[in-house]
């Protein structure tokens, strides 16, 4: 029987996957966008969760919310991601260190 | 007009020409300045007159009265008051008359000058001053006046701004006499702790009850109160009146214009110091260390400046060596207890060294501002009253018989030989010599200058003429007395007790009542006739004779004996090193002390540790603060993280 527990553990996962993402990848920048895109998605698990296992749909329009912000996030960072591409010839994210003190 | 109202207008009246020419010089012009200036002095020159015609002749009672109190404070009044007797009577005439013949003469000597009406607002506010400093009848005002003739004294020497040796000759006098000062305030002080008064007669009143006090000054010695007064009081007047070692001041001073060498430098501000002893002399016969001080001090001045005035080649160095050596006659006089005889020298060598002073100068104006008498000569033809007028001055300088110098020099020698104190052998040879020296210096200085072969170019020669009415008529003014003065005031002042009201000297000491009274049994008359069989007079003679066969029979033997004498020429070139002494030790110690603070003090802790270091401090802190900004992005992102789980794990655990 899946209880309210697995759900959460499983957002809380899917998040960690997200951030260790972040700080472990060095390649890509594409690679960053989507574990930001987990990270949302795990938010959304434990929204979904909550919803269903405590009966409240608000949890649910709260998705719907996060869904359409990440469409639009996803649109400007790839779009900013080919602008990168364009003026650097990379998208390695070892080499952007512009803000380097 | 009361004699308090004629007593507060002279000296207002040159204070008040001083203010209208130096602040309306443009309004009142050249000529006004010069015509408000010298109406100003001629008033205070005619109402001192008065006043002295009624101290002396009809026995006008000595005036001490407080003009104005300015503060009380813990039962010390500071106040402007006026003390007019004799002595005070005699110093006024002396300076008013003397400055109004030196302001006569600078409209001709500063004709050309662009800083006229200044000039003249600078030397009718050292009028005022001078007669302040003369007239006081308390320590506050008499140190008012000292520091106001100083400041008019050095604004006069760096007269022209523009001349940097100018600018350094008032900046040496202005230091040197801060050497004086700092010692004169030191005795004010003490007398002011002891005495619990600044009032003159106060304190001379509280001088008995005081007189055995000791007091210890430097570890367990104990010193006795009053010698340390007088040598503090006395060390201000070393200052002012160039005593040795404080003298260097005084030979540089002869960069500002001639006529103030005249008034400030010769006749009256220098003179001021042997004035105050003499004001003070109830406190200074109190201690015969301090007199036997004075009385070293004094011959040392007396001799060895005179010696330098030998070898200077500028006419005005050449008087002005012979003002310091004439100053040390009066301060040896001063150190015998002839108050009486030092202030008859003051007055009598006012005159005639204003007169030699306005000589020079009126020979300056003839060679268009040359004063390097190897480029002089045979000016006598040219110029016949200024060459007469310094035949007069030079006679009295030398003390020849009838003329004022002879009096007033000759009572200092035998004061000085009668009296009996520490150093008065030393002093009495010095004198001695010193008339051989003064002899010397004072008539090569006029075959130099008015005869003998002239050794200027062709074209100043033919310009060399008598210099205008305006110079010529104060020369002859001041000629006068000089040669006539003497002779008929020495018998009044010195034994007729005219000064007696003013100057106090103990009877043991007093050398002037108790032998050289007996020098006057039979009037000055026979006493100037005594003088041509004195030792004294060949010693004269042959100071002149020497100069008559080097410098007019023998002009080649002068370069021969200074080639002879080299060692000795060196030395008193050098003016015996008491320049470098005093770069070296105060100016060195000064400057090595202040090196050391701005060095130590204002570069390293202020500028190095405060200001800098402060900015260095930050520049260090965020230099190791910047190596955390990676620019990475991974590495914020790792920061953000354990920073959240920090922030959640304390959240969780100290609930």
């Amino acid at each position: 029987m899946l209880t309210l527990a697995h759900f959460i553990t499983l957002g809380a996962v899917l998040f960690c996957i997200g951030v260790a993402g972040i700080f472990l990848n060095r390649k890509n920048v594409l690679i960053l966008l989507m574990c930001i895109e987990l990270m949302l998605l795990s938010v959304n698990m434990n929204f979904i969760a909550f919803s269903r296992f405590l009966d409240v749909l608000d949890g649910q329009v709260f998705v719907f919310f996060i869904l359409t912000v990440a469409a639009a996030e996803a649109a400007i960072g790839l779009a900013l991601l080919v602008v990168l591409f364009r003026n650097r010839r990379s998208i390695s994210v070892e080499d952007i260190s512009d803000l380097r003190g | 007009m009361s004699i308090e109202t004629v007593l507060l207008l002279i000296p207002l009246l040159p204070l008040f020409g001083s203010a209208v020419a130096g602040f309306l010089r443009h309004q009142v012009g050249r000529s006004g300045a010069h015509w408000i200036t010298i109406m100003a002095v001629a008033g205070s020159a005619l109402l001192s007159a008065w006043v002295a015609w009624q101290v002396f002749f009809n026995g006008l009672p000595t005036l001490d009265y407080t003009v104005y109190t300015w503060a009380v404070t813990d039962g010390i009044t500071f106040e402007v008051g006026f003390l007019v007797d004799s002595l005070t009577a005699l110093m006024m005439t002396v300076v008013t008359f003397v400055s109004l013949m030196v302001h006569i003469y600078t409209i001709g000597y500063m004709h050309d000058d662009p800083g006229y009406q200044r000039f003249f607002a600078y030397i009718n506010l050292f009028t005022f001053a001078m007669l302040m400093l003369v007239m006081a009848n308390n320590f506050m005002q008499l140190f008012f006046g000292w520091e106001a003739v100083g400041l008019v004294s050095y604004l006069l020497i760096g007269f022209w701004f523009k001349k940097d040796t100018a600018v350094k000759a008032n900046l040496k006098a202005f230091l040197v006499n801060r050497v004086g000062d700092f010692g004169f305030l030191l005795g004010i002080a003490a007398i002011l702790v002891y005495m619990g008064s600044l009032n003159y007669a106060e304190v001379f009143d509280a001088v008995p009850a005081v007189e055995g006090t000791t007091i210890s000054l430097f570890g367990d010695a104990q010193w006795s109160l009053m010698t340390v007064i007088c040598i503090c009081l006395f060390i201000g007047a070393m200052g002012k009146s160039a005593q040795v070692p404080l003298h260097v001041w005084l030979p540089d001073s002869m960069e500002g214009p001639t006529p103030i060498s005249a008034l400030i430098h010769a006749a009256t501000m220098v003179t001021a110091g042997i004035f105050m002893v003499a004001r003070l002399s109830p406190i200074f016969e109190t201690s015969d260390v301090a007199l036997s001080f004075i009385l070293v001090i004094g011959a040392i001045t007396a001799l060895f400046m005179g010696l330098v005035g030998i070898v200077q080649n500028d006419i005005k160095r050449v008087v002005a060596y012979s003002t310091l050596s004439q100053l040390g006659y009066m301060t040896v006089a001063l150190g015998a207890s002839a108050y009486s005889v030092a202030i008859f020298h003051l007055m009598t060598h006012a005159f005639f060294k204003a007169l030699l002073f306005l000589g020079a100068g009126s020979v300056i104006i003839a060679l268009h501002h040359k004063q390097d008498m190897r480029e002089m000569g045979g000016l006598a033809k040219y110029m016949p009253i200024t060459a007469a007028t310094a035949w007069v001055g030079s006679l009295a300088l030398i003390g020849f018989p009838f003329f004022s110098g002879f009096f007033s020099k000759d009572l200092i020698i035998e004061a000085v030989h009668y009296a009996d104190r520490p150093g008065a052998g030393f002093a009495y040879f010095a004198v001695m010599a010193g008339v051989v020296i003064t002899a010397l210096y004072t008539f090569r200085m006029l075959y130099l200058t008015f005869h003998g072969s002239t050794r200027m170019d062709e074209e100043t020669r033919s310009h060399a003429h008598e210099s205008p009415a305006v110079v010529t008529i104060p020369l002859i003014l001041l000629a006068i007395p000089s040669l006539a003065i003497g002779y008929f005031t020495v018998e009044p002042l010195l034994f007729g007790g005219a000064l007696s009201d003013s100057i106090f000297v103990r009877e043991a000491n007093d050398v002037v009542a108790n032998e050289l009274a007996h020098k006057f049994d039979h009037g000055a008359l026979a006493f100037a006739l005594h003088g041509f069989v004195t030792p004294v007079f060949w010693l004269a003679m042959l100071g002149v004779g020497i100069s008559t066969y080097i410098y007019l029979f023998n002009p080649g033997l002068a370069e021969t004996l200074k080639r002879r004498l080299h060692l000795a020429w060196t030395v008193l070139d050098r003016k015996y090193g008491f320049d470098e002494l005093w770069q070296k030790v105060l100016a060195g110690t000064g400057l090595s002390i202040a090196s050391g603070l701005s060095k130590g003090g204002d570069r390293t802790v202020i500028d190095g540790w405060l200001v800098n270091g402060s900015a260095r401090l930050v520049g260090r802190m965020s230099g190791a603060l910047r190596q955390l900004q990676s620019g990475f992005l991974f590495h914020y992102a790792f920061v953000m993280v354990v920073a959240l789980v920090a922030l959640v794990a304390s959240f969780v655990l100290l609930r």
